[in-house]
């Protein structure tokens, strides 16, 4: 299966095994890494899933949908790392996928 | 914002709403949510006909969405529902229209939510949650011991009004001014005759000399984070101020968004531990179980029942076609008791998994922008009671207010019982 790092405001890691198809948002909640709420369970209409990705990832994951943009425009210090994790389905080329947890969800 | 007054006369008794055509149920009535039996007749729709159409209402006809996935679609489809001219179901008057964002579409919604979001964004919140503790606790800390007094005058009002005053920056010895402000703008009995309808405009004329004048001193001062400087000093707000009416549109959204819906939370976690001692036990054993407390509350009590939309071209939906123009009201306190998608919904569960997953703050690019705030104040001051009172006892049935859009209450009799005397 392949990983992802969650790291936490505070700088604390989570590395977890995620099965393909996951979204990287079902992955944090089901393994209890705070950060994430996902009021809205995934349908891309909260904005509370907001995450950044590190480095070179972001351009290995699809691009974000038109709903997904708009959506962001709710999250805060939203920068051109910035996705909503119910958006990214974990897959084999995403293996080692490092994602940074923002302060606090708006 | 507008609610509606009932358009059946069902006197006090309410017919049972399997005796009724299901075609003949219309759900602006707000006597049925003033006597807290719209539960039953919605459990009906979202089982019989989630999707429904009411043919004929003193608004006119308007679907009614009724399940909480129902919901989440057409909130989250803003390019085929739109939100103007009204986020309320009645039809706004021609000669007082008060444009405001939440009733408004991309891309102007955009630059004007944007311009006021950083007054209520999380990185405010450490500046305002000392504030909000030691103001609680000195609301708690005066209220009469051994005394019966009204919940709702004495905190649910007194600190969300404080609260709202500090957003606004307001003068704080004028703070009762938000409060008859926002109480003017949904109360329904402002709309019962011309002679009201009049006072209310007024009244509300006289909100907006009141903000015009803060307005201006705060355009002339260094920007700071409450909502008129946030807006007066962005280029792509400060014009507001010579358009008074989008001015007061977006004044009444901001005064009536912070204040009925926190007010009655807070009086509505009191009711509900009340209503279910279980719970308020629970709570006591483990007062961590707050924050999760304070969703569910918001949950169980849907402070804002809908959110109006109006359908931007002919709409195929679960099987129904909903046509151009037509009014599509999203039922918020039905979706949040939908069986199917929340398990045991009728109940208040402290500890519930997944409490947040509620739909009281809405969805889509409308979604409530003080959440964080309003949950905040909710926290603080629930941890600040278990700090002072074994219980705050709940001595008769509360009185609720009479509306089919704001789920509140007027009344809440209580007596606290302090923990010495336990």
């Amino acid at each position: 299966m392949p990983q992802i790092t969650f790291i936490e405001h505070d700088g604390t890691i989570h590395e977890i095994a995620v099965v393909n198809g996951t979204t990287i948002m079902e992955a944090a909640i089901d393994n209890g890494v705070p950060g994430i709420d996902a009021d809205c369970g995934g349908q891309c209409a909260c904005a509370t899933c907001h995450v950044f990705i590190k480095g070179d990832w972001a351009a290995k994951i699809s691009a974000r949908s038109e709903m997904e943009e708009t959506m962001l425009e709710l999250a805060e210090r939203v920068t051109e790392f910035s996705r909503l994790a119910c958006q990214i389905p974990m897959a084999d080329v995403l293996d080692g996928l490092s994602v940074q947890l923002p302060e606090a969800q708006h | 914002m507008s609610a509606s007054t009932p358009s059946i006369d069902v006197g006090d008794i309410f017919p049972d709403p399997y005796s009724i055509p299901l075609d003949q149920i219309c759900m602006n009535q707000s006597r049925l949510f003033q006597n807290n039996v719209h539960g039953e007749y919605f459990r009906r729709l979202r089982n019989e006909d989630p999707v429904h159409y009411c043919a004929e209402s003193e608004v006119g006809p308007f679907w009614s969405i009724t399940k909480f996935d129902d919901i989440v679609k057409i909130d989250s489809n803003h390019k085929q529902f739109s939100s103007e001219p009204s986020i309320g179901i009645g039809n706004q008057a021609a000669d007082f229209t008060t444009p405001m964002f939440i009733a408004m579409d991309p891309p102007k919604h955009d630059v004007q939510r944007k311009a006021a979001t950083p007054g209520v964004a999380p990185a405010r919140l450490a500046d305002l949650e000392g504030l909000i503790r030691e103001r609680a606790g000195k609301i708690l800390d005066d209220l009469p011991a051994g005394e019966e007094f009204n919940w709702v005058d004495r905190v649910s009002i007194e600190l969300t009004t404080q609260m709202l005053a500090t957003l606004f920056d307001f003068p704080f010895e004028d703070r009762h001014l938000l409060t008859k402000w926002s109480d003017v703008t949904t109360n329904v009995d402002m709309f019962v005759s011309e002679e009201k309808i009049q006072e209310r405009r007024t009244i509300l004329r006289e909100c907006l000399t009141y903000f015009t004048r803060l307005w201006h001193e705060r355009a002339n001062q260094p920007p700071k984070f409450d909502f008129i400087s946030l807006m007066a000093h962005n280029p792509d707000t400060k014009d507001m101020i010579d358009n008074p009416m989008e001015l007061l549109g977006n004044l009444i959204l901001l005064i009536v968004g912070g204040n009925d819906t926190t007010r009655n939370s807070i009086s509505a976690g009191i009711v509900g531990l009340n209503q279910n001692p279980q719970e308020y036990d629970k709570l006591l054993a483990d007062p961590t179980l707050i924050p999760n407390m304070v969703s569910e509350i918001i949950r169980w009590q849907t402070p804002l029942a809908y959110m109006r939309r109006t359908a931007k071209e002919d709409v195929e939906f679960q099987g129904k076609l909903i046509k151009k123009g037509d009014k599509v009201v999203m039922w918020y306190v039905s979706g949040n008791r939908d069986e199917t998608k929340i398990e045991n919904a009728d109940a208040l569960l402290i500890d519930r998994a997944r409490a947040r997953q509620h739909m009281s703050f809405g969805f889509g690019i409308h979604r409530c922008m003080g959440n964080r705030v309003g949950e905040m104040q909710v926290r603080v001051l629930w941890e600040e009671i278990l700090k002072r009172f074994e219980r705050i006892e709940m001595v008769r049935d509360p009185i609720r207010v009479n509306s089919s859009f704001v789920m509140g209450y007027s009344e809440v009799m209580v007596r606290t019982i302090a923990k010495d005397q336990h």
